[in-house]
């Protein structure tokens, strides 16, 4: 379940960029067994997943009850017959399946362990949440239901390692396109090791929007606080003052020293999943929320005003329709820069990226030419401002047909916007601001930049 | 019968043996006259093909004729289009499709009403042009900035006073002319650190950098500085290069051969240090205008580069003595040294650096008012090198200085006496320098015709003498020049009251006289004009202003005679409608000045300058700009004329006294004096 979302998922934010190199990673990344965990998880596994997301959620809601315990043992009990019976199943047939069916008992067994994995994780009790949970008088509120699951999933990482790498068989996935810092904060913190205590959120913990949870009616909240005065609803008993209180933080005398936390992210192959190589820890949960959105998911908030930028954590967004529009600093890749001293280092690094002119600057010394060649600049394209990187903004009913010829007068540069010139717009050539269809064809001839598009653009049009 | 048919073909076809080898080496030695030029392609239907093949270089008058011409000479690989003001789009898809690939240099520098389209088209088919001169295109912007980027070949780019470029364009171009050696930039305004640079970073071949009045601080010199060749870099006028910004900046630009920091107000030694620190084998350094007293500690920032630096100019700096003393004593091997304009140079100072520059070759002292025959004295007898020596309006050096000068300097050639008290003696020993091509002796009022006639006599490689107001002057003396100097190319007589039509008719033989100046020659007429305008095919420019004999007459041989004549001014004399209008008749003219002329009408003018197509300058009476028709000077306007409205009613009117006062010299003197002093 968890992988096929995710596959899912990554399948969604490639396609939602525009930049070719990304379009290029995620042709690399779709291998035949991504396939078929898509495949599953829509399928026949839908149903299972969404059991064990409420599931799940019941542990979350009542952590202690003995009978959910049982619930939960009697569950897993049922799970590992299943188990047995798919393993009889395959041993019957001695192994030779068809890989059709292979592939569809593997991804079974596999939906099947990752949940007997995640409800026995839920059955192990931490010490301190032990007492914490009999010395609290609010303990029916359940302050810290995310801390258990947490803990929950650590020991599930840290008992069924070897399990893992069986459960998501995800490629690895090189985190180079995460261009944002996000978490910056801790960057130069480099704790040893050991030193401080991991902590793992699950994805669907993550995403939540609500991490509170009423144990009497539900209701999700995102602070505590607002459950707390929720709470007060449900009967006078949450109305005392100690009830009220905002849980004291880990002052449980006889626990053991505590440990600085540190956060990591579920994501397989991250360099914040604790199996990374060079592992860098997230520091807060906010940390991990953003970083989970910002890396490993869609980007669903589009900019009102550019259309074009895209955001999975709506602070980014609204950071950006802050400041867009201003960003009129443009280099020919389509990169907007906010500074110009940010662009020209941009240019300074990157071989054949050249300052991209904005269109509207090009018009007045169009008008300018000559008498002769103004007169006859009869059709404009009228695409003032900005160049629009909009894949597909239908330039091509703009295209004319005018004559390369250096005699003809007409002499206009808003034709030059035609698709090719974006089309083609990956690092190696670069987009063209002003220049006439027969020159766009000598230049990407000769950078060597065929279109990509399927020569759709423009270059099948002009009469060269 | 045979045979004479033989000899009949033979000379039906004279030169089939020579080769195109030969003919190309003889039109080399003939290209020097157009003239020659173009009688030898006149001559045969052979030579004419031949010398169209030859051709390298065009300047073409009008662009009208740009098909045409380019189409006859098909291997022009440079061309100056600065006489056509007016160059279309059009034009240069011509110049695009015709020239082509053979086309390397093309100077658009006085041209405009272009755009971006043709320099496009140009920079496409145009693919090994080398150099282009952009200069002045004042409504230049980025886009058109990015279209240039396309000459990839490019090497020499100029684009000064293209003032609404900024760093935009300039990337552009970085990033597409990779091959850039020679850039000028100056009075680019609109361009600044980043621009600069990144063209430092992208264009690494760079020679020659031309920042001058650039809106630069100092950041940008520490990438320019990084550059492997860099030989030339101008940094006039850039007051955003400050100390400050250069603290930080250490270099080893060993290429650097010439440094021109004039005019940096807020660059003082400090910044000037770490600016040379890298360059040790820096050759000229230029501190015109410097904001700081050049003083003993000024002196030793240039201890690092002092024992390569050959030429260095301090003009219209405060210099100490003490500074002089040091530079002279750490900059041993300079040659040229330019002090004009500082008026605080004193005689020991001057004595001081003077001493010990044995290899000076040129020295540069004009208007340093404090200087006596003293430093004279020490120059004449330190520097026996010496070939150029500039000392406008030192007043105070005695008669007898310039006599030891001509002693013991025999290499000099340059001379600038304006203003002195040089009189025949002193002539009389400059004579003796043989190898002298340039004489100026402006208000001598001591020298007469026979001063004059000792450098007649001995240097015969004169080109350029200067004799505005020395009315000491006759026919006499202007004789004498004319007949021992025949390479004369440039005289001006201006003011000199004496002269008549006789020097002007012993002027006539020399027959390479381009510029002739007779401003305010009361007894010129007509005929000596028209000896000057038969005999002097090379005629330029010519100045008869106050020449009130000289009529319609004159001008009509001119315009029949001095077919390359640029540059007129006919102001204050006789001329009328007809004379103005003949002027039309010269294909070159450019310049034409003709204020207060009372025979002049508004129709008169109007025709004349519908009739000139290549003017670009035409200064009048103000009182014309109202009865000319305004259509006729929007459309001279487009043509590329400027005009300059003159207004000199007030001066005119009053009485004939001031008249007389001007011409007379001695009262012109002191009243200039006076305005000085004011």
């Amino acid at each position: 379940m968890e992988t096929g979302e995710d596959d899912l998922c990554q399948n969604n934010w490639g396609s939602a960029s525009i930049l070719d190199y990304e379009m290029a990673r995620e042709d690399e990344e779709e291998e035949p067994n991504l396939h078929v965990f898509k495949a599953s998880s829509s399928g026949q596994d839908n149903n299972g997943g969404q059991a064990s997301v409420d599931f799940l959620q019941g542990v979350k809601a009542q952590a202690w009850d003995p009978r959910t315990m049982l619930c939960n043992l009697s569950f897993m009990e049922h799970k590992i017959h299943e188990l047995q019976g798919l393993v009889h199943l395959i041993l019957g047939r001695n192994g030779q399946l068809q890989d059709e069916q292979q592939q569809l008992i593997t991804s079974d067994l596999t939906s099947i362990i990752i949940q007997l994995i995640s409800t026995a994780g839920s059955l192990l009790p931490s010490v301190k949440h032990h007492n914490m949970s009999t010395t609290a008088p609010g303990s029916a509120l359940f302050p810290f239901p995310r801390e258990a699951n947490n803990l929950a999933s650590q020991t599930l990482n840290n008992n069924g390692g070897a399990s893992q790498e069986l459960v998501l068989p995800k490629p690895f996935v090189g985190e180079s396109h995460e261009m944002k810092n996000e978490d910056d904060a801790e960057e130069g913190e480099n704790l040893p090791p050991g030193s401080y205590e991991i902590k793992q959120l699950e994805k669907e913990e993550i995403l939540a929007p609500h991490t509170n949870f009423c144990t009497i009616c539900g209701k999700g909240f995102k602070r505590d606080a607002n459950l707390r005065m929720h709470m007060r609803g449900h009967g006078d008993e949450y109305k005392t003052p100690a009830a009220l209180a905002k849980p004291t933080k880990e002052t449980v005398p006889g626990s053991e020293q505590m440990l600085v936390k540190r956060y990591s992210c579920p994501f397989p192959g991250c360099k914040r999943n604790k199996d990374h190589k060079k592992f860098q820890p997230l520091k807060t949960i906010l940390c991990v929320k953003n970083h989970y959105k910002r890396t490993h998911c869609d980007k669903s908030f589009t900019c009102s005003r550019c259309h074009t930028k895209k955001f999975s954590v709506i602070a980014d967004l609204k950071t950006h329709e802050k400041h867009c529009g201003k960003n009129k600093w443009l280099c020919s890749c389509g990169t907007t820069f906010s500074r110009k001293d940010k662009l020209f280092g941009h240019i300074a690094l990157f071989q054949g990226h050249t300052p991209a002119i904005p269109l509207e600057e090009t018009k007045p010394s169009a008008a300018a030419s000559s008498q002769r060649g103004s007169s006859g600049c009869g059709n404009n394209n009228n695409n003032a401002g900005m160049v629009s990187f909009n894949l597909g903004s239908a330039t091509k009913a703009n295209q004319e047909t005018s004559q390369p010829c250096f005699m003809d007068g007409k002499i206009s540069f808003e034709e030059s916007f035609s698709p090719l010139s974006f089309d083609t717009c990956n690092f190696g050539g670069f987009p063209r601001s002003i220049f006439d269809d027969s020159f766009q064809m000598l230049i990407s001839s000769a950078c060597g930049c065929s279109p990509i598009n399927g020569g759709d653009g423009s270059v099948s049009d002009t009469s060269v | 019968m045979k045979k004479a048919k033989q000899v009949q073909h033979m000379i039906s076809k004279p030169f089939d043996l020579l080769s195109e080898e030969l003919v190309f080496i003889i039109l080399d030695l003939v290209a020097q006259s157009p003239s020659d030029l173009k009688s030898f392609s006149l001559t045969c239907k052979w030579f004419y093909q031949v010398e169209a093949r030859h051709r390298r270089s065009l300047k073409p008058l009008r662009a009208e004729y740009l098909p045409r011409i380019l189409t006859r000479y098909r291997n022009t690989s440079d061309l100056d289009l600065t006489f056509c003001p007016r160059i279309t789009d059009y034009a240069l898809s011509v110049v695009g499709c015709l020239s082509g690939p053979t086309l390397r240099s093309v100077d658009l520098s006085r041209s405009f009403s272009f755009s971006a389209a043709g320099l496009l088209r140009l920079a496409v088919k145009c693919s090994s042009l080398v150099e282009i001169d952009l200069s002045n295109a004042t409504e230049m912007r980025d886009a058109a900035a990015a279209v240039v980027a396309e000459a990839k070949s490019l090497e020499r780019l100029k684009l000064g006073r293209c003032k609404k470029l900024t760093d935009m364009g300039i990337g552009c171009i970085a990033v597409g002319c990779r091959k850039l050696k020679r850039v000028s930039l100056k009075w680019c305004v609109g361009v600044g650190d980043l621009g600069v640079g990144l063209l430092a970073v992208k264009c690494k071949d760079l020679r020659s950098l031309d920042l001058s009045y650039l809106p630069i601080t100092g950041k940008c010199l520490h990438d320019v500085l990084k550059l492997q060749h860099l030989e030339e870099l101008l940094l006039q006028g850039c007051f955003g290069v400050d100390d400050d910004s250069l603290k930080s900046l250490t270099h080893h630009c060993n290429s650097l051969k010439n440094l021109d920091a004039s005019s940096c107000q807020n660059l003082t030694q400090r910044g000037l240090t770490s600016l040379l620190s890298g360059a040790i084998c820096l050759e000229r350094l230029d501190l015109a205008h410097s904001s700081s007293v050049i003083s003993l500690d000024f002196a030793s920032s240039l201890n690092k580069v002092s024992s390569a630096l050959q030429s260095i100019r301090l003009d219209g700096c405060s210099v100490t003595c003490d500074g002089l003393k040091a530079i002279g004593t750490l900059c041993i091997s300079l040659r040229e040294v330019s002090l004009s304009k500082c008026v605080t140079v004193t005689d020991e100072g001057l004595s001081c650096l003077v001493m010990k520059l044995k290899d000076l070759r040129k020295l540069d002292i004009t208007c340093c008012r404090k200087l006596t025959g003293v430093s004279i004295t020490q120059v004449a007898n330190s520097c026996p090198l010496l070939v150029s020596l500039k000392m406008e309006s030192c007043s105070l050096v005695s008669r007898d200085a310039f006599w030891l000068l001509g002693h013991k300097c025999r290499l000099l050639e340059e001379l600038d006496f304006t203003d002195n008290e040089i009189d025949d003696e002193g002539l009389k020993s400059i004579s003796s320098c043989r190898s002298l091509s340039s004489l100026k002796l402006g208000i001598c009022l001591n020298i007469t015709d026979r001063g004059l006639s000792y450098i007649g006599m001995s240097c015969s490689n004169l080109r350029e003498l200067d004799l505005y107001r020395s009315v000491g002057i006759t026919d006499i003396g202007i004789s004498s020049i004319a007949q021992g100097c025949c390479h004369l190319e440039t005289i001006n007589i201006s003011y000199c009251k004496d002269i008549t039509d006789k020097s002007l008719v012993s002027l006539s033989k020399c027959s390479m006289l381009q510029t002739f100046e007779s401003r305010g020659c009361p007894h010129i007429t007509c005929q000596g004009l028209a000896a000057i305008a038969v005999r002097c095919k090379r005629l330029t420019k010519l100045d008869l202003k106050k020449c009130p004999f000289i009529n319609d007459s004159g001008l009509l041989t001119l315009a029949h005679f001095s077919q390359g004549l640029k540059q007129i001014s006919v102001s204050e004399t006789g001329v009328t409608d007809v004379g103005l209008v003949s002027l039309a008749n010269i294909g070159c003219l450019q310049n034409i000045a003709a204020v207060n002329t009372r025979g002049l009408s508004p129709s008169g003018v109007a025709a004349a300058l519908v009739g000139c197509g290549g003017l670009r300058k035409a200064k009048l009476h103000a009182s014309l700009r109202s009865l000319v028709p305004p259509s006729l000077i929007t459309h001279m306007e487009a043509r590329g004329c400027a005009f300059l409205w003159k207004d000199y009613n007030n001066h005119n009117n009053s009485n004939t006294l001031q008249e007389q006062a001007e011409l007379d010299p001695k009262y012109w003197k002191l009243q200039l004096e006076e305005d000085i002093e004011l």
